[in-house]
């Protein structure tokens, strides 16, 4: 007896609901840029510049006189947080005015205030701020060099309908994804980018598996309407796009719980992208291309039914 | 689709046999197969900075100061010709990226360009609309300097970290004028700027005789300059300019002591040698002052002339004071200050738990994904369960051949593959499945799912790589480990997909021929 997730033959309307979805779709993406304007991302050190040491203390920590003994340090802004064990504090300080020494010194004073109560000193970075702009920089770029480059890249592949419907779709999960870092404040790094360009590249790998159903049974179909085909392709996929949903999922639950504190925002972000980007595969992507309606292989080209081999791959007759 | 000639399972074999050889010493304990020439498996994952704990540095030379000294000196150039000529010369100095004088008596200006052109013939002199000189280096020769100073700074800093003894540091240059330093194993990234932060430039100057040490005029006469100690509440001394002899002629400096104090002992090549011994002779009485990076480090007596070459340099110094100093002298003097913008230091105990964090969540999520896939496919998820294996043994033996750096994102890029490498199968089983409802033969279904499901694997898969190829290019660091995995792992996930399990999928069918099928 097999496991099946999802049951053979379903014919679930998900174009029914497609007002609903984008409705909701449209919700979320305004709520997430709105946090993001109004409550805006919890620069790491990688984007903002500054110090952060991550201490092991002398059995489990009591942040409060932490927080005070550095609070009255004079470095400005002092964030201690603990860090997956009680024992382990992340402890954050804005970037000291002045040059590296001020930062060297910096440190030196706080190791000092600290003394005995830290038995380890897991890590300890410092970023300038020409790096941290330059990070900032480079990251904006990669993401939207990936979400053009995706583009051109279905855009070649399928018809332009496609590409724009695809990075609708890959726009709404970043855009869902950076809203889910401002409303809970996790720490936006650089392996927050690298999160979100994986989801992005997650989320586009699934629209273009739709896809490739929908133009399959576009050519197919040439008298069924939109609504019913696309239903088609979307049902017809819907146990593979569960499945791999499901073992990806299973891969990320494992790194959550098991690959320790330090990716754990980046598996969060990754682990929501890869149910927003399921969702937005099915609810929003599809159902964009009624309002495209994109080419049905014939309709200007020869019309001798089962050859027409258009741009792309070669239909089976079926 | 279900046809394998010879060449095709010879290649599949020869592949996942690679595969296995190459990832197998990481099974080994280290050291095992040292000494195997450098293609032959015996390469082990490189770790990441973030796994094996170790510093990283981002430096920057301020190749300013290079130019501002060049400057400088050519002021001194020009003042010299001037004053050799005869040439009456006013508000001589720097402006700006050049240097300007005024004449007094316009009539020598012919002369006085001509000169300046033979004191270096890199200077463009030109007459500004006031009547002033303007001497400029062409772009061309200062671009070449600002290269050699970043070029000679990694050459120092690489020396300094070698006499450290540290193991496999990297000492990189990293665009026009940035130094990228890492230094695995070693955690105290304050004690390694302390080393190669410093300029270690040392200068051997005469004090200048109208001042004792430690009285100071408000201001330095012309040709002295005044300079602090290098201890805290130290006195100030009045210095000549002129470098008497400089640290550029060392060749040897070591920690010794000398009646129980910490001193360095140092020697010069034949030229510093005789120039120090010409200034000890010709200035017996005065004080000879040791200057470091503009500050003064001692200023003893000269009490008889030192003619064999070599010297001691005392000071109140801690035993650790003198071995970074004899360390910086041995290595030279970096050419120009340099800045740290990025610092990244990761405790071993730190790195060693992400190594056994990532070894825990691959081992669990490799088991939950393959319990699934035989739950939801039978006989068939095993088959994609062995291909699974080859895969991660497939990354493993890329990464160790490679010698690619495996960081904490890059075990959680292998174990994202682990989670999508099941993709391209399940297409394709899916697909099968839909054949077979639909009145296909085995062999037929089995045929038209691999067929059909390929373009859609192809461009799935294209669509990722390209989003991780481009992590790689504007990825710094750990990102970049990321990127490498996630790239890896798509080609080999695909690799196996469709190669491997349908190797074993059609030898299946070939073996059974089965009226029936059931995935």
């Amino acid at each position: 007896m097999r496991l099946k997730i999802v049951p053979d033959n379903t014919k679930i309307d998900f174009i029914g609901y497609h007002k609903l979805a984008i409705g909701f779709s449209i919700i979320l993406v305004v709520v997430s840029l709105g946090l993001f304007a109004v409550r805006g991302l919890n620069l790491g050190i990688d984007f903002l510049g500054g110090i952060m040491l991550e201490v092991k203390t002398e059995g489990p920590a009591d942040i409060g006189t932490f927080r005070s003994d550095l609070g009255s340090l004079g470095l400005g802004d002092v964030g201690i947080q603990e860090f997956g064990e009680p024992d382990v504090l992340l402890i954050r300080v804005q970037r000291q005015p002045g040059g590296d020494e001020a930062q060297q010194a910096a440190i030196k004073t706080i190791t000092e205030t600290l003394g005995d109560r830290v038995v380890e000193y897991r890590r300890n970075e410092v970023v300038g701020p020409t790096v941290g702009a330059e990070l900032q920089e480079a990251a904006l770029i990669a993401v939207l060099a990936a979400i053009g480059a995706i583009l051109v890249y279905i855009w070649f592949r399928f018809e332009w309908q496609y590409g724009v419907g695809a990075v609708i779709a890959l726009s709404h999960d970043v855009i869902a994804t950076i809203g889910l870092f401002a409303l809970f404040q996790l720490e936006f790094n650089l392996s927050t980018v690298a999160a979100i360009l994986t989801i992005a590249g997650y989320s586009i790998n699934d629209t273009v598996v739709v896809y490739d159903r929908v133009r399959d049974k576009l050519r197919r179909f040439k008298k069924l309407p939109f609504e019913e085909l696309f239903n088609l392709a979307i049902n017809k996929t819907l146990s593979r796009t569960v499945m791999t949903s499901f073992t990806t999922l299973l891969a990320l639950l494992a790194l959550l719980f098991f690959g320790g504190e330090v990716i754990r925002d980046f598996v969060i972000a990754m682990i929501w992208g890869i149910v927003i980007g399921t969702y937005s595969s099915i609810a929003i992507a599809v159902p964009l291309l009624l309002y495209m309606r994109p080419r049905r292989g014939d309709e200007d080209e020869a019309p001798t039914g089962e050859d027409a081999t258009s741009k792309g791959t070669a239909p089976e007759a079926g | 689709m279900l046809q394998f000639p010879l060449w095709k399972k010879a290649l599949i074999g020869i592949i996942c046999a690679m595969g296995v050889l190459y990832a197998a010493p990481n099974f080994f304990p280290e050291g095992t197969f040292d000494g195997l020439p450098a293609f032959a498996p015996g390469k082990t994952l490189s770790l990441g900075l973030d796994l094996q704990g170790g510093s990283h540095l981002l430096m920057e030379v301020e190749t300013d100061a290079v130019v501002k000294e060049r400057l400088e000196s050519t002021v001194d150039g020009i003042r010299r010709m001037l004053r050799a000529e005869r040439i009456g010369y006013t508000g001589l100095g720097v402006e700006g990226s050049s240097v300007v004088f005024a004449l007094r008596d316009q009539t020598q200006a012919d002369l006085a360009e001509t000169k300046t052109r033979d004191i270096d013939r890199t200077l463009r002199v030109s007459r500004l609309e006031d009547g002033r000189f303007s001497v400029t280096f062409d772009e061309a020769t200062m671009a070449a300097a600002r290269v050699h100073a970043v070029e000679q700074s990694v050459e120092i800093i690489r020396r300094r970290i070698d006499e450290m003894g540290t193991r496999e540091p990297i000492i990189q240059r990293q665009g026009e004028d940035r130094i990228l330093v890492q230094v695995p194993g070693f955690d105290d990234p304050g004690a390694l700027i302390d080393i190669i932060g410093q300029t270690a430039q040392m200068t051997f100057h005469l004090l200048d005789e109208r001042a004792a040490p430690g009285q100071v005029p408000a201001s330095a006469p012309p040709g002295t300059m005044i300079l602090p100690s290098n201890e805290e509440d130290g006195p100030q001394f009045l210095v000549e300019r002129r470098v008497r002899v400089s640290g550029e002629r060392l060749v040897d400096a070591q920690p010794s002591f000398q009646n129980n104090q910490p001193v360095v002992s140092f020697r010069f090549d034949t030229l510093g040698g005789r120039q120090f011994g010409d200034v000890t002779q010709e200035n017996a009485g005065r004080y000879l002052a040791i200057v470091l990076d503009g500050k003064v480090i001692s200023a003893p007596v000269i009490r008889e002339p030192i003619l064999g070459g070599s010297g001691i340099i005392s000071g109140s110094f801690t035993v650790q004071q003198v071995n970074d100093l004899a360390l910086l002298l041995r290595a030279g003097a970096l050419p120009a200050p340099i800045s740290v913008l990025e610092q990244r230091a990761i405790g071993p105990g730190l790195g060693q738990d992400s190594v056994d964090a990532g070894k825990i969540a691959s081992i669990i999520g490799l088991i939950a994904v393959m319990a699934f896939m035989v739950m939801s496919y039978g006989l068939f998820g095993l088959m994609v369960d062995v291909a699974l294996i080859f895969n991660i043994g497939l990354i493993i033996a890329i990464l160790s051949g490679l010698q690619a750096t495996l960081t904490l994102p890059g075990i959680a890029g292998i174990v994202l593959t682990i989670g999508m490498a099941v993709d391209a199968n399940v297409l394709i089983f899916e697909r099968i499945r839909e054949e077979l409802a639909g009145g296909r033969s085995p062999f037929s279904a089995v045929d038209a799912g691999y067929r059909r499901a390929l373009t859609t694997i192809i461009d799935s898969n294209l669509t990722t790589l390209i989003a991780a190829v481009l992590l790689f290019a504007f990825g710094s660091g750990p990102i970049k480990g990321f990127a490498v995995t996630l790239s890896i792992g798509i080609v080999t996930s695909m690799f196996t997909a469709i190669m491997v399990t349908r190797f074993f999928v059609v030898s299946w069918l070939r073996s059974k021929r089965p009226a029936t099928l059931t995935i």
